[in-house]
Parts: structure tokens; sequence; C-alpha cells
């Protein structure tokens, strides 16, 4: 099967009045296909007596060839008859010619304005939908929330417990390092700018104010985004995929009780307290930067952020985390809800549960900023 | 009939930890035959399937293959082995990104100067020879039944003509009117192409209706093999149980009928 190259196919054919002579040899194959089937379908149609003795070897994709082109002559009503064929070859032609598909032709339509136009409106109504049902997922956790507190016996506590841990203990490194990080990259971009004033001072009102007020929460917000969104989905999809959720329900668990609580709780409970720490270690990158590179002393640092900043800006930024927490959560638990019956669409959710999940913390902070300026908090 | 051994294993090793699943395993499968390999859960049915295909290397032993030691080979003549083959995994294994007719065109992606027209048809052949009606070819696997998915996984298995088709459980978990169709279309297909199968079962009803020899793996080697009513009268008591259970019994009572 090998011998790709020496194998060859071999058609002869001898014009008569009434009919043709042809004479198939060789190796009729899938390998030989290539050049086989193009040969037999330049024949025109007419009555054809096929000499098939001299093939050496025919297999499911030249006896198609051949079939093919009896049907084609069929079609156009001339007969065609096969000789000298080996028995098994016959019996192939026989089973290839009954399974030959009768596929009509497929003829795609270009793709007109009203089409894309539709492809518009289907794409809106889906982004509706999708709005409304994450609004029912906030629902539902509310609603169960409420009830495990009229009936504190269903609730999760270690179920809740865990969740934390992974949701905020396992969080605090790296969110811990970035907010450092970015507090030392504010400090050294910060201090290049304003020393040309020789304002270096206020370098502490703007570590201070962008970390406390908005980076400090917003980064730690997208870092849980793509940790934890994907973890819900992903656990809860995977579930959803082997059917665990149904299993649930047959026995009498809720779902939405069991899966969505404790998790959405538990990063109700964490967020702030990662962005408590984010700040801290934002502060303390931002400090330490200032001190190496504008002798800033500590104390100096202390003194000037007390004076300078108002408290107000830290309740700015921690008012958002629950609200932060709850999108991630809620978009988290309704993409795991949303994987099918296959591999393929776990990971797609997954995937596109912290897209969502990053996106709509960052336009819920986009809205907030908008709606802090208006009050002139 | 010659008997030509397409595949034969000698002293075949399969070790996972201490766990010793094959030891000094001899198994011959005739060019042409219908070899159906039945045993208990857990006798390493498909570790057997999977170390011929060449997914598990054994720790001892020797597999030859078209008379060329598979398991010496190199990597060019394991491609050329693995060409003649084909394999039906139990739930199809097809590619879930992909639609029917996409799985059965990959394996004719390997042909040269294929062109995407003739590919198309042949998968449309493929699919239809597997019993599964045209349109099914557009459709994604998970869009399928289990029963049509096993349809779609034989048609790219037999998608390259192959000499030798694996099928692991073709028939579980199929309802007994589907099963009984895909032992037809095994049997027809196996003496319309020639092909060898290599069927790993545990459906007496499929064992009747489409192997010429059967293979029991007991003992963590091959215990007997022989037609079906050779196994009959086989003293080992598990072989005895397997082929005189109510449940045999039921089937062999089927064949009687049906003659």
């Amino acid at each position: 099967m090998s011998d790709t190259g020496s194998v060859s196919a071999d058609v002869q054919s001898t014009e008569h009045d009434d009919r043709r002579d042809l004479t198939l040899s060789g190796v009729l194959t899938v390998q030989t296909l290539a050049r086989l089937h193009p040969r037999l379908d330049d024949l025109t149609a007419k009555r054809t007596h096929i000499d098939l003795s001299g093939v050496e070897r025919l297999d499911t994709a030249g006896a198609w060839a051949i079939a093919k082109m009896q049907q084609r002559m069929s079609d156009a009503g001339y007969s065609t008859e096969i000789r000298g064929a080996d028995p098994s070859h016959a019996d192939l032609l026989k089973t290839v010619s009954a399974a030959l598909p009768d596929i009509p032709d497929r003829k795609t339509a270009p793709q007109t304005w009203t089409d894309r136009l539709e492809h518009v409106g289907r794409g809106v109504a889906a982004g509706g939908v999708f709005a409304m049902e994450l609004c029912g997922y906030l629902g539902l956790f509310l609603a169960r929330l409420g009830r495990s507190a009229i009936h504190p016996r269903d609730f999760r506590l270690t179920a809740l417990v865990h969740h934390c841990q992974e949701v905020g203990l396992r969080a605090v490194p790296i969110v811990a390092l970035m907010a450092f990080l970015i507090g030392v990259v504010l400090a050294f971009q910060g201090s290049a700018q304003l020393r040309q004033f020789g304002a270096e001072v206020f370098v502490v009102d703007l570590i201070a104010i962008s970390i406390l007020r908005e980076l400090g929460i917003l980064l730690t917000a997208i870092i849980v985004a793509g940790r934890t969104a994907s973890a819900f989905t992903a656990a809860i999809g995977s579930m959803k995929m082997r059917e665990e959720i149904d299993a649930m329900r047959t026995l009498g668990i809720d779902p939405a009780m069991a899966l969505f609580v404790p998790r959405i709780l538990a990063l109700l409970l964490m967020l702030p307290i990662l962005g408590l720490i984010a700040n801290i270690t934002g502060l303390l990158g931002g400090a330490i930067m200032s001190w190496i590179e504008l002798g800033i002393s500590p104390a100096m640092f202390r003194t000037r952020l007390i004076e300078g900043t108002d408290i107000s800006h830290v309740m700015v930024g921690m008012v958002k985390a629950p609200v932060f927490a709850l999108i991630i959560g809620v978009v988290g638990c309704h993409a795991g809800m949303k994987v099918g019956s296959n591999a393929e669409s776990l990971g797609r959710m997954t995937s596109a549960a912290v897209v969502t999940a990053i996106f709509a913390v960052i336009v819920a902070d986009a809205l907030f900023s908008v709606f802090f300026a208006q009050m002139g908090v | 009939m010659e008997r030509e051994a397409i595949i034969s294993v000698r002293g075949l090793r399969n070790q996972f930890g201490d766990n010793v699943v094959h030891d000094d395993l001899d198994l011959d499968v005739w060019r042409g035959e219908v070899l159906g390999v039945v045993g208990g859960s857990g006798t390493g049915k498909s570790v057997l399937l999977r170390s011929i295909v060449g997914l598990l290397r054994p720790s001892a032993g020797q597999i030859r293959m078209f008379g060329i030691d598979a398991l010496a080979a190199d990597e060019e003549t394991r491609i050329a082995i693995d060409s003649r083959n084909g394999v039906m995994f139990q739930d199809g294994a097809l590619f879930s990104s992909l639609t029917v007719r996409e799985n059965v065109e990959v394996p004719l992606r390997m042909i040269p100067d294929l062109t995407p027209d003739l590919r198309h048809a042949l998968a449309d052949l493929k699919i239809s020879m597997a019993g599964l009606p045209w349109i099914a070819g557009d459709n994604y696997p998970s869009e399928l039944s289990g029963g049509m998915r096993k349809r779609a996984g034989l048609a790219r298995a037999l998608a390259l003509d192959p000499e030798i088709v694996f099928l692991d459980e073709p028939t579980a978990g199929l309802d007994p009117i589907g099963a009984s169709d895909f032992d037809t279309l095994i049997r027809g297909l196996s003496q319309q192409l020639g092909l060898t199968v290599f069927l790993v079962t545990h459906d007496l009803d499929t064992l009747h209706a489409t192997c010429d020899r059967i293979a029991v793996l007991a003992e963590k080697r091959v215990l007997v093999t022989g037609t079906m009513s050779e196994m009959l009268d086989v003293d080992h008591p598990w072989v005895h149980e397997y082929f005189h259970g109510p449940r045999a019994r039921a089937a062999t009572d089927a064949k009687d009928r049906t003659g």
C-alpha cells in the first residue's frame, strides 16, 4: 500500500459507432483516484462496455469513480455493462453503487444586505437575552441567599469556607505582588514627571489617590475575574457536562443553593479584603520607590498621606468591591450553566466567562467614575 | 481458505505498576476473518487492542502486523502500518469541532493530490456506507445520538479502506434494533471489502451474528480461541459460565430461531 509512486491506473477507450469499449487496468484505489476520476469524468455519455479484467486492485474509492460514471451514463439514458470483473470486485461495485448517496445540489445563496441586517438584529437580541439572564442569575442568588437567612440549615458553611480559601487566601500572593509593582511604577513615572515642576512631594498624592480610588480595586477585580470566573465556569461547567447538575436536581438538591451561593458569597466576602491588601501593598511599593528615587522618607510619606488624602478616596474604592464581586461571580456561574454536553463548549464558555467578567468590571468602574464625578465625591 | 496471520502477537506482557494485565499472551488473527475478543471486566481487552494499534507500548513481547515487527518498526514504517488500520473507539472519538463529514475527511487529507471535491464525495460515500443518511454529514458529533456517533466513527475508520478494522465495543449502549443493524453492517462490510475485523465486545448477540472466531481473555492470556460451537464445549468455569449463562442461552436460542 505504501508503494504510492509505482501504482498507476490505466484507462483505454475505443469508440465504436453505437458503443464504447472502456478498458480499466492497474490499481484503482484512493491513491490513484485523483488521476482516474477526471479521465472517467471526461467521457461523454454513451453505451459503454467496461472491461475490468486487468484491474489488479480496487477499493471503494475506485469503485466509487466507476459507479459514479455508470450513474451519469444511466441518467443520460445509456446502459453500461461490466465485463471480466473479479467476483470480489463485482461485489464491491455493487455495494458501492447501492450506497451511492443521492445528494441534491447544495446551493449557498449569496449573503444579501437583509441577511447581514438579520445577523446584527440577532446579535443585539442575543445580547439583550444575555443581560436578562445575568439579571436572572443575580436575582436567583439573592433569593437563595435570603432563603438561607431564613433556613440556616440549608446553608453550606463548609463549602463557603472552602471557596473563601480558594478565592481569597490563594489569591493573596498574586494580588499583593501586582499591587506592589503598580505602586512602584506609579512612583517611578510620577516622580519623573513631577520633578520637572519641582513638585516631587505630590507624588504621594498621586500614588495614594490613584491606588486607593481606582487602581487597587480595579486591578484586583481584573485578576480575580481571570482567576475565579474561569474556575467557577470550569467547575460548574464540567458538572453540567457530566449531568451531575441534573443528578443533583433529581436528588432534591438545589444547584443554585449548593453551587452558586457559596461561590458568589465567598467572592463577595473576599474581594473587599483582597482590595484592601492591594491598597496596602500598593502604598508600600509606592513608598519604597519614593524613598529610593526621590528621597521621601517613610515618615514623610506617612505624614503627607494622612494630610493630603481624604478617607473618602478609600471609601470610593472599597464601595466598588462588592459590585465587582457580584459581577464576577454571576458571570462565572452563568457561563458554567451554559456549558453544553461537549468538551469544546466548556473551553469556549470558560474563555467567554473571563472576557465577559473583565469587560463588565471595567464598564462598571467607568459608570462608578461618572457617578462619583456627578455626585462630587 | 489460506490462513495468513495478519496480526500475530507472541509473549505479550502488559503491566501497570504491580498490576500485570497480560502475561505471555499469544494471539493470531487470520486475514479476512471477524475475530471477537471477549473477557470479563478488567481482563485487558481494551489494553490488548491499544497495544496492537500502537497506542500503548507493551512491557515485553512481540507484535507482528502484515508480517512486519510493529514494535521494532521505525516511525515511517509505523505510519505505513497505521494507514492500513482503522480504529473505531467506543464512543466514536470524533473530533468535536469538526462536522461528521470533516471527520471522515481527516484521514483522506493524507492522500496527496486528492481535490476537496473528491474528498467531499468520498466522505459522503463512506457516511452512506456506514448507514447514516448523507444529511448527517453536516452535523456536529454532539448533535448525533450514540448510535449515529458510532456509525460516524466507523465511517472515519473505513475512510482509507483499511485492511484491518479494530472495533471497541461497537454495540455497547445501542438499542437491540440498532445493535443488530450494526452487526449486519459489520458482517456485510467485512465480506464485501475483505476486511479483517478485530472486535472487542460483551454482546453475545454480536458474537453470534458476526464473528468467525472468538478469543477468550482470562488469566492474563488468551485462554482459548475457536468458533462459537467450539466455545460451548470449553470446560473452563468462566468460559462455561459466559457461554452457558442465561443471557448466552437467550442469544443461542435467538440464533437457532432465525437460523
